[in-house]
């Protein structure tokens, strides 16, 4: 009897000992978040959106540790940087969503003495860039691409080239849709002949008539399953970000990616670093780093994505460079708008009607 | 008494404490948010905004897939917790091992994991395939939510229910079988509802879940229906509406309420065998 009570103890002790252990040792990850410590980088970045590879190599150069963290969209990243609970040092967002943080008062300025290698960013990017960044004062330049439609050529009759194909009741169970606002409505309202930046009310709500017209088409509304579901061949057609096309080519011979003659979104992710960052300087050693051309080609190879690293875009193959999906030619891109902050009551429209078409 | 009054106190302090920082001030700070608009100012509006066609409408569906769900999950564990109850003491606990096993496994993961088995190129529909059967497309409809809660819930029932089970005194149901009772009445007179306090309290630990969830429906629905729990996760993540979010919690909190209420009556003086 005595014995049983004895291990019954032993029992209770040790689950006891293992929550606090399992308890603790997540702590001493997090505890470092507080301490001020100059040696420490936090980055806040899109899901998949860099060589690993590249922050080791960071690191062993500089000393640097980096806490590195991933968000799924613009809008999910938003209140957790405007919040403040976490600081970040670095926050990779898109162009809009840049000129939001600018307009509430969420970034610092760069002090661009400490990233020379600036110089290798392309001059028209930077000019785009403008459009959010007026001043070329708060960004700097990471990854650019369109918005278009990914296919599967042995599931679709003929190479689609406008956004109809994604009304088309063949397609039905066999659509994916981009799972944000902006990008939804944006391909919506190209598609109508509108401007992507649209705020005129009866505009949008003739977008939204379409996407709920499109609902029971669509086979789901997702963001990076997009990739893996087309390389699967779940869903012949998939609206999906230029940057991940070489990769699924690469998975799956039969995907092929076109930017809809109707024009589409031609978008810029940069890095910013936010006003509350503890450690400011690190930040920009590590955007100086990033913009090393054997970095940032390096990086390419890793995540696709079309760089405005001039430097780092001659050293790419020519088959790269040449890709029209990658870089695309100044015919295509001269149909494509950049996206702008709307400001609040449109983007609570905007935010109001999705809802509508999600719950239809 | 002044020592036991602070002994009494003492005791429950780090409880008090855990309950006042984590339930009470978040739960008020809901309350605050679901009550006023942007500018702060008092505003029933947030709370109204359930009679808008989307916001009823998704509710209207978490009811039903939640309802759904838990009777499912209340006709299968209860069979269950009954085989349990009848097998030998050594035999019941590893099968209550095994049921417990898959909880080792963190809930996203498992979810996420029958999203690759039920896709349209899925494990499932490749075996059907192979053995030359229809397909199914289950996936990205309310059915594959179902599935999902019942999948994630079940041992929320079976655990509760077989603790009350396993409690009746042999005894009780002796006395029954003398007194002339055949199977059928000893299980409706006797085990039935003296297991009422184990079924309720699986109740409640399923449909709770299963009506506040946005995971599941997320992960296997395809982002296609929208349940309650999505509309006020996306209130407060995409569309940072914390007001909205929290008057729509708010009414959630409701239905939860009802629920507990319920249980209580049910469950009167029985309160040890709520988990």
């Amino acid at each position: 009897m005595k014995k049983n009570k004895c291990k019954k103890w032993a029992a209770l002790f040790s689950c006891i000992a293992l929550t606090i252990f399992s308890i603790t040792s997540c702590g001493n990850k997090d505890s470092s978040q507080d301490s001020s410590d100059s040696s420490d980088l936090y980055i806040y970045n899109w899901a998949e959106y860099i060589d690993p590879e590249v922050l080791t190599m960071f690191e062993k150069e500089t000393g640097i540790q980096v806490h590195y963290d991933e968000f799924e969209t613009n809008e999910i990243m938003y209140p957790v940087i405007e919040a403040g609970a976490i600081s970040y040092d670095l926050v990779c967002p898109s162009d809009y969503m840049i000129q939001k943080m600018i307009e509430n008062d969420l970034l610092a300025e760069i002090n661009f003495d400490n990233i020379p290698n600036f110089s290798n960013i392309d001059e028209a990017q930077l000019t785009s860039a403008k459009e959010f960044d007026s001043e070329n004062k708060y960004s700097v330049p990471y990854c650019w691409g369109t918005v278009g439609i990914l296919y599967n050529t042995t599931m679709v009759e003929e190479a689609p080239d406008s956004w109809a194909v994604l009304w088309d009741e063949k397609y039905k169970d066999n659509i994916l849709m981009q799972d944000s606002v902006r990008d939804a409505f944006g391909i919506t309202l190209k598609y109508l002949g509108y401007s992507l930046n649209s705020v005129t009310e009866s505009q949008l709500q003739e977008a939204k008539e379409l996407l709920i017209e499109q609902r029971p088409l669509v086979q789901g509304y997702v963001v990076d399953q997009v990739r893996d579901k087309m390389i699967g061949n779940e869903a012949a057609i998939g609206v999906i970000y230029s940057g991940e096309v070489l990769y699924c080519q690469q998975e799956n011979d039969d995907l092929a990616y076109v930017i809809p003659k109707e024009g589409s979104n031609v978008w810029l992710d940069c890095w910013v670093i936010p006003k509350n960052a503890q450690n400011k300087e690190n930040a920009e050693a590590f955007l100086n780093f990033l913009c090393k051309p054997e970095i940032a080609v390096k990086n390419f190879e890793y995540i696709t994505y079309a760089t405005p690293n001039k430097a780092a875009k001659e050293l790419l193959a020519e088959e790269y460079q040449t890709n029209p999906a990658v870089f695309p030619p100044e015919s295509i891109l001269s149909k494509c708008e950049t996206f702008h902050y709307l400001g609040q009551e449109a983007e609570e429209l905007y935010n109001s009607l999705w809802k509508e078409v999600r719950s239809k | 008494m002044n020592k036991t009054f602070f002994k009494k106190y003492f005791i429950s302090g780090p409880y008090l404490f855990w309950m006042i920082a984590f339930t009470i001030i978040p739960i008020c700070l809901v309350i605050y948010y679901g009550l006023t608009d942007k500018s702060g100012t008092f505003t029933l509006q947030n709370i109204m905004s359930i009679t808008t066609p989307e916001h009823f409408k998704a509710l209207w569906l978490s009811l039903l897939l939640s309802l759904a769900s838990t009777v499912i999950c209340l006709l299968l564990a209860y069979p269950l917790a009954m085989i349990l109850k009848g097998l030998s003491v050594n035999k019941n606990s590893f099968i209550v091992f095994i049921f417990i096993l898959p909880m080792w496994m963190n809930f996203l993961l498992r979810t996420l994991a029958w999203q690759t088995i039920l896709e349209k190129n899925g494990v499932l529909n490749t075996l059907l395939e192979i053995l030359h059967l229809p397909s199914l497309n289950i996936i990205n409809t309310p059915y594959a939510i179902i599935f999902g809660m019942v999948y994630n819930f079940l041992p929320f029932m079976v655990l509760p229910i077989y603790n009350v089970l396993i409690k009746i005194d042999d005894n009780v149901i002796h006395a029954a079988k003398d007194l002339g009772a055949n199977s059928v009445q000893t299980f409706f007179k006797i085990i039935f509802p003296l297991s009422i306090p184990g079924v309720i309290s699986g109740i409640t630990m399923v449909f709770i879940p299963s009506l506040t969830t946005f995971v599941i429906s997320n992960l296997l629905g395809g982002g296609k229906i929208y349940l309650i729990g999505n509309i006020i996760e996306q209130e407060f993540t995409t569309a940072y509406n914390w007001h909205l979010g929290s008057g729509l919690s708010m009414v959630l909190m409701v239905f939860i309420l009802l629920n507990m209420i319920l249980t209580f009556k049910f469950d009167k003086g029985e309160g040890g065998a709520v988990l």
